[in-house]
C-alpha cells in the first residue's frame, strides 16, 4: 500500500493510502474533536466538530470520512474552525436537557469535555427545554432521550459489531430520536441481545445502565474496537 | 479604594455560595482586599449603587429574581453567572417541562399531606420557565460549575485582586 | 421494432388524424377543476354533433397558463378556450360549426404564449401522455435510435459535453462533464437514477414534464444508460404525485411492450429497464445521496461526499443522478444536434430553462425560456405584473436553497451566474412573485421553517441550527428580538451554512441572508431596544477593574 505525504497544521506528515484525515492526525499527534466518530464502526460525518480546512477546497470537510491525498495541505485549529466547533456544541446544550450536574455520566462525558476542551463556558442561544421522556423498561438499561445528541453511535453497533439491529432512528430533525425495533419499549423489543454494547458506545448519559446514579456511568469504550480488531484483525490486544 | 463585591442568591440551592465560604484562608485576604456590600452573608436590604462586581447564583425563576437582576445590571460593573443555574438553568431549569400551574398542583396540594392549598399570598410569581441570567441582561463572565470548584473561585477572584482581567485561570467544566 | 417500424408508426399515427382536433388538459393543475368532466361532455358532445368522424378529443398535459385553467385548444383554428366547464362543451362543438362560442378566450400571440421557447415543453399539450404513439409521431424515440446505431458512448457523451448542457435541478452542474465521469467509472454494473422527488414550495415543473410527456424523460434515460454503460435506470418519485405516477407506470409498461425498454433495444445489444420508486414525502430525499438511500430502502439521510455517486452510488456502484427536465431536453439535443441546443441561452447557461411563476402575479403558470431572458421579461411581459394595480417588491428563486432578487434587479437575466452573484440559485425552478404588500422577514421565516421541519436530523448545523434561527426569525417578527439577536442569526446562517453536511443545511441559510442583504430595513424596524443589555453594556467593561 503506497504512502502519502501531507501536511497537517504546518506539520509533515505520512499516512497510508485510504487513511482517513483524522486516523493520519491521530496517528500524529495532532488532536481533532469528534463526537460521533468511534472506533470500530464506519464514520458517518454527522457531528461536524471534526471539520477540517483543505487548501484548494472550499468547502469544510469532515476529518473523520475524507481521505488523506498526496500533497495535502491541512489546517484543523484555526480561528474559525474553533468558534464553529464552539457554536455546534452550543446547539447541542440548547437542544435538549444536557443537565451534567444531575446527569449519570457527569465527570465521564464526551460531550461534557468536549465543551471544556474547546472553551464553551455558556450558551448563548435560548435553551429550547424540550419535553423527552426515559424509557427504562429494559430490565438492564435504560434510555433518556433528554441527554441524547443522536450521534447514531448505537445504532452502528447494534447493527454493525452486535448485528442485532434493535436500535434505528425515527423521525426527523429536531424530532429525531432513538428507537428499539419498531418503536416499541425497550424493554419489549425481542432483537435486543442485552449484549449492552450500545451503552458502552454512548458518549452521554442517554443510555446507562439501570441503578447508576449521578456520576456513576462509566463505560469502557476500548472494548469495541477490541472487539472488531479480534473479529477483523485476528488481534487479541487490549490497551 | 477597596473593591465593592456583591454576591446575590437568586433561584438556586446556595451550594455555590457554600463553595464560596470554601475558600478557606483565601477569604482572609479577600477580605482585606474587598468590601462585601451586599450578601446572603451579611445584612444589607438593598443592593447599593456602585458595585464593581457581583456574582448571581441561580436561575432566574420569579417576577422577584428579574427585577433584582435588572437593579444589579444597572448598579454594577462587572456581572458574573456564577455556577451552573445561573449559566444554564440547570436544575433550576427541570422543572422547565412541567407547566407552572401543575407543578404547583403536584407539589403543594397533591403532595401535601394536610391543608394542601398553593401559597400565594405575598409571594413572587414564578414564571414560566426558569431560565440563565443572560436570558435577560448582559453576563460579563461565566463560572460554570455545580457548585464552581473552590480553586475556579479563588483563581478568578485571586486575578481581581492582582489587578488582572477579572477571569478564569482554571479549567472549568458543567456539572 | 426498428427504425422503419417507429416510423410506420408514426406514419399510420399522422395519417389516423382527424381533420379538427381539440386538446383538453389532463394534468394535475386543471385537473383539480375538473377538466376530466369536461374532456366527457366534450366527448359526449361531438357524439351527439354527430361529428366523430371529423373531431378528435385528446386528452393531453399542461398547456401552461394554469391560472387560466382548465384549458381547452382547437386545431386548426388556434383557439384557447379558457376556465371550460362541462357546461360549455356544447357550445364549443357548436363554435366548430360557426356559431359563436361566449366562453372566453386566451389569445395565443400574447406575450405569455410568444416569448416562451419550448425545448422541454415541446410536446406538453400536445401529445396525449398515455399513448406512446402520441410521443412517437413527434419523432419521440428517433434519437435513441439514432444514437444506438450511428454513435459510440464516447461520442454521446461527447455531444452531450458540445451542448453545454448543465443539471436542471438546481445546481447547474454540466451534464456532459457527470456523464463522462459515470462513463469512466470502472463497474460492471452501473445505474441510472431520474430525481423527480420535486419538492420545493411553488415548484410543479417536473410533475407538469411527466404528467404531459414522460416518454421524454424515459427516452432521455435510455440515451444517458447507453452513454454510461448502464443497464438499470431508477425514477424516484414523491407519492405526492399520484397523476405522474400512473402515467409513468402506462409510458414504460407501453415502451417495454414495444421493446423500446427492455432488452435488445432496436435490436442492438443495449438492454435497459427502468423502474419507479415512490418517495414517502421527505424534502431531503430530492439531495441526491440521500435519493439514493431511500432507493436502496434505507432511511433517507445523506453522507458526506465525496465518494460522489458517479463513482460510488447505488448500492455502491457508479450512478448518473440527473433530474427529470435535465432528461427531458436530452431527445431534442440528439434529434436537433449539439450545436444547435448551444446556440440558444448565454455562453456558460445553454438552452432554456423551465419556471412554475406562482404569487403575486396575473399569469401563473409554466413558461419556458431561453437562458439569459431578463427577470423584467418573464414577471411583467410574460406574468403581466403584479394583479390589481400591485407593484412587484420581489422575485423568490430557488425555493428554500435560494434567495429573493428585489425589484431594482428585475433586469438580471435569468442564467446560473447571474442569480448566483445575487445570492440566489437557479433552482429547479419555482419561481414566486412577491407584491408591495409581502412582509420579507415573514418569507425567511417560512423558508427557514421549512427547513426545520424537513432537516433530517443526521447533522447538528441543520438540525439544531435551523431550530435556534427559526426560533430568532420568529422573535423578530413579534417584535421581541434585540440587535443582539440580529447578530446572533447572521452568525448563525454562516455557520450552518458552512458546516452542514449537504445541500439542505448548506442553503437553508439562503432566503435569510438574502432578505437580511436586500431589505434589511425591515428587520431593523422590528427589532425591539434592548435598555438592560445596552446600558449594561455602557457601563460594564471586563477590564475595567484590571489596572495591570
Amino acid at each position: 500500500m503506497a504512502a502519502k505525504t501531507l501536511t497537517i497544521d504546518g506539520k509533515q506528515i505520512s499516512a497510508e493510502e485510504g487513511a482517513t484525515v483524522l486516523q493520519a492526525a491521530t496517528e500524529a499527534g495532532i488532536p481533532i474533536p469528534t463526537l460521533c466518530h468511534l472506533e470500530g464502526v464506519y464514520d458517518m460525518g454527522a457531528c461536524r466538530l471534526c471539520i477540517v480546512e483543505i487548501t484548494g477546497i472550499p468547502k469544510l470537510l469532515p476529518a473523520c470520512t475524507t481521505k488523506v491525498a498526496e500533497g495535502m495541505e491541512i489546517k484543523t485549529n484555526s480561528e474559525r474552525l474553533r468558534k464553529y466547533r464552539r457554536m455546534i456544541l452550543e446547539l447541542l446544550f440548547a437542544e435538549r436537557n444536557h443537565v451534567c450536574a444531575v446527569c449519570v455520566s457527569n465527570g465521564h462525558c464526551e460531550l461534557q469535555t468536549l465543551a471544556y476542551s474547546q472553551g464553551m463556558e455558556h450558551v448563548r442561544y435560548d435553551y429550547t427545554f424540550p419535553k423527552w421522556n426515559l424509557d427504562t423498561t429494559h430490565r438492564l438499561f435504560g434510555m433518556d432521550h433528554n441527554r441524547c445528541v443522536l450521534c447514531n453511535r448505537c445504532v452502528r453497533v447494534c447493527w454493525h459489531i452486535e448485528g442485532a439491529g434493535t436500535k434505528n432512528v425515527s423521525g426527523r430533525g429536531a424530532k429525531s430520536r432513538i428507537i428499539t425495533d419498531l418503536n416499541m419499549p425497550w424493554g419489549d423489543a425481542d432483537s435486543c441481545t442485552e449484549c449492552g454494547k450500545c451503552v458502552m458506545s454512548c458518549p452521554t448519559g442517554a443510555l446507562f445502565n439501570k441503578g447508576s446514579t449521578v456520576g456513576e456511568m462509566e463505560r469502557d469504550r476500548d472494548k469495541l474496537e477490541f472487539i472488531v480488531n479480534a473479529r477483523e484483525k485476528k488481534q487479541w490486544i487490549a490497551d | 479604594m477597596k473593591i465593592r463585591l456583591a454576591t446575590v442568591w437568586l433561584g438556586g440551592c446556595a451550594g455555590c455560595h457554600m463553595s464560596f465560604l470554601d475558600l478557606d484562608e483565601f477569604l482572609i485576604d479577600l477580605a482585606d482586599a474587598v468590601d462585601l456590600v451586599y450578601s446572603p452573608v451579611v445584612d444589607v436590604k438593598d443592593y447599593p449603587e456602585n458595585v464593581d462586581l457581583c456574582l448571581i447564583e441561580g436561575a432566574v425563576c420569579n417576577e422577584d429574581n428579574l427585577e433584582i437582576l435588572h437593579k444589579i445590571r444597572a448598579r454594577t460593573k462587572v456581572l458574573v453567572s456564577f455556577g451552573d443555574c445561573a449559566v444554564t438553568g440547570n436544575v433550576a431549569g427541570l422543572r422547565n417541562v412541567i407547566p407552572v400551574n401543575k407543578l404547583l398542583q403536584r407539589i403543594y396540594v397533591d403532595g401535601a399531606d394536610a391543608n394542601g392549598c398553593i401559597p400565594h399570598d405575598g409571594l413572587p410569581q414564578l414564571s414560566k420557565l426558569a431560565r440563565p441570567a443572560q436570558d435577560f441582561v448582559k453576563i460579563d463572565v461565566c463560572l460554570p460549575g455545580c457548585p464552581p470548584q473552590n480553586k475556579v473561585i479563588a483563581g478568578f477572584l485571586n486575578n481581581l485582586l492582582e489587578g488582572r482581567k477579572p477571569e478564569t485561570n482554571q479549567k472549568i467544566k458543567f456539572g | 421494432m426498428i427504425l422503419n417500424d417507429l416510423i410506420a408508426i408514426k406514419e399510420k399515427e399522422i395519417a389516423g388524424r382527424k381533420k379538427i382536433i381539440l386538446r383538453c388538459c389532463l394534468a394535475a393543475g386543471c385537473m383539480s377543476s375538473d377538466s376530466k368532466g369536461v374532456k366527457e361532455q366534450l366527448d359526449k358532445a361531438v357524439a351527439d354533433a354527430g361529428l366523430q368522424n371529423e373531431v378528435e378529443v385528446r386528452g393531453v398535459g399542461c398547456m401552461k397558463l394554469c391560472c387560466e385553467g382548465p384549458l381547452v385548444a382547437v386545431e386548426p383554428e388556434n383557439a384557447l378556450y379558457v376556465k371550460v366547464t362541462a357546461d360549455n362543451a356544447p357550445l364549443i362543438i357548436g363554435a366548430l360549426k360557426g356559431s359563436k362560442a361566449a366562453i372566453p378566450q386566451a389569445d395565443p400571440n400574447s406575450a405569455f404564449f410568444a416569448k416562451q421557447l419550448s425545448i422541454v415543453l415541446a410536446n406538453s399539450g400536445i401529445v396525449d401522455p398515455e399513448r406512446i404513439e402520441s410521443y412517437i409521431a413527434m419523432d419521440g424515440y428517433q434519437a435513441l435510435h439514432e444514437v444506438l446505431h450511428e454513435m459510440t458512448p464516447k461520442d454521446v457523451v461527447e455531444t452531450m459535453v458540445k451542448c453545454g448542457l448543465r443539471g436542471r435541478g438546481g445546481a447547474g452542474f454540466p451534464t456532459g462533464l457527470k456523464w463522462g465521469t459515470v462513463a469512466k467509472s470502472p463497474g460492471a454494473k452501473k445505474y441510472v437514477v431520474c430525481n423527480a422527488d420535486e419538492g420545493d414550495p411553488g415548484a410543479f415543473m417536473d410533475r407538469s414534464v411527466l404528467e404531459s410527456d414522460p416518454h421524454s424523460v424515459l427516452e432521455g434515460m435510455a440515451i444517458a444508460a447507453y452513454a454510461v454503460g448502464a443497464d438499470q435506470g431508477f425514477i424516484y418519485v414523491r407519492a405526492e404525485y399520484p397523476l405522474a405516477i400512473a402515467r409513468l407506470q402506462i409510458a414504460i409498461k407501453q415502451a417495454k411492450t414495444m421493446s423500446l425498454l427492455g432488452s435488445g433495444i432496436f435490436e442492438s445489444p443495449f438492454n435497459f429497464n427502468v423502474d419507479l420508486r415512490i418517495g414517502a414525502g421527505a424534502f431531503v430525499c430530492g439531495e441526491e445521496t440521500a435519493l439514493m438511500m431511500s432507493v436502496e430502502g434505507k432511511r433517507g439521510t445523506p453522507r458526506p461526499r465525496p465518494p460522489f455517486p458517479a463513482e460510488s452510488g447505488l448500492f455502491g456502484c457508479p450512478t448518473l443522478l440527473n433530474n427529470v427536465e435535465t432528461f427531458a431536453n436530452v431527445p431534442a439535443i440528439y434529434r436537433k444536434g449539439a450545436e444547435w441546443f448551444a446556440g440558444i441561452g448565454t455562453e456558460k447557461s445553454k438552452g432554456t430553462k423551465v419556471f412554475a411563476l406562482a404569487g403575486k402575479i396575473k399569469n401563473t403558470g409554466l413558461i419556458e425560456v431561453p437562458m439569459g431572458t431578463p427577470l423584467r421579461t418573464i414577471v411583467e411581459e410574460m406574468g403581466g405584473g403584479a394583479p390589481d394595480g400591485g407593484t412587484i417588491k420581489a422575485v423568490q428563486t430557488g425555493g428554500p436553497s435560494g434567495g429573493c432578487i428585489p425589484s431594482q434587479h428585475l433586469d438580471t437575466p435569468v442564467d446560473y451566474e447571474s442569480l448566483g452573484k445575487l445570492g440566489s440559485i437557479m433552482g429547479s425552478g419555482g419561481m414566486i412573485v412577491m407584491d408591495q404588500t409581502t412582509n420579507m422577514v415573514e418569507i425567511a421565516r417560512f423558508f427557514m421553517e421549512f427547513c426545520m421541519d424537513e432537516s433530517c436530523g443526521k447533522c447538528i448545523p441543520c438540525r439544531a441550527g435551523t431550530v435556534q434561527m427559526h426560533h430568532i426569525l420568529d422573535k423578530i417578527v413579534n417584535r421581541k428580538a434585540t440587535a443582539r439577536d440580529l447578530a446572533k442569526l447572521e452568525e448563525l446562517c454562516d455557520m450552518v451554512r458552512n458546516t452542514s453536511l449537504c445541500g439542505l443545511g448548506q442553503t437553508a441559510p439562503n432566503p435569510t441572508m438574502s432578505t437580511l442583504r436586500f431589505f434589511r430595513n425591515e428587520y431593523e424596524a422590528l427589532l425591539q431596544s434592548d435598555p438592560h443589555g445596552a446600558q449594561a453594556n455602557g457601563t460594564a467593561n471586563k477590564t475595567e477593574l484590571g489596572t495591570k
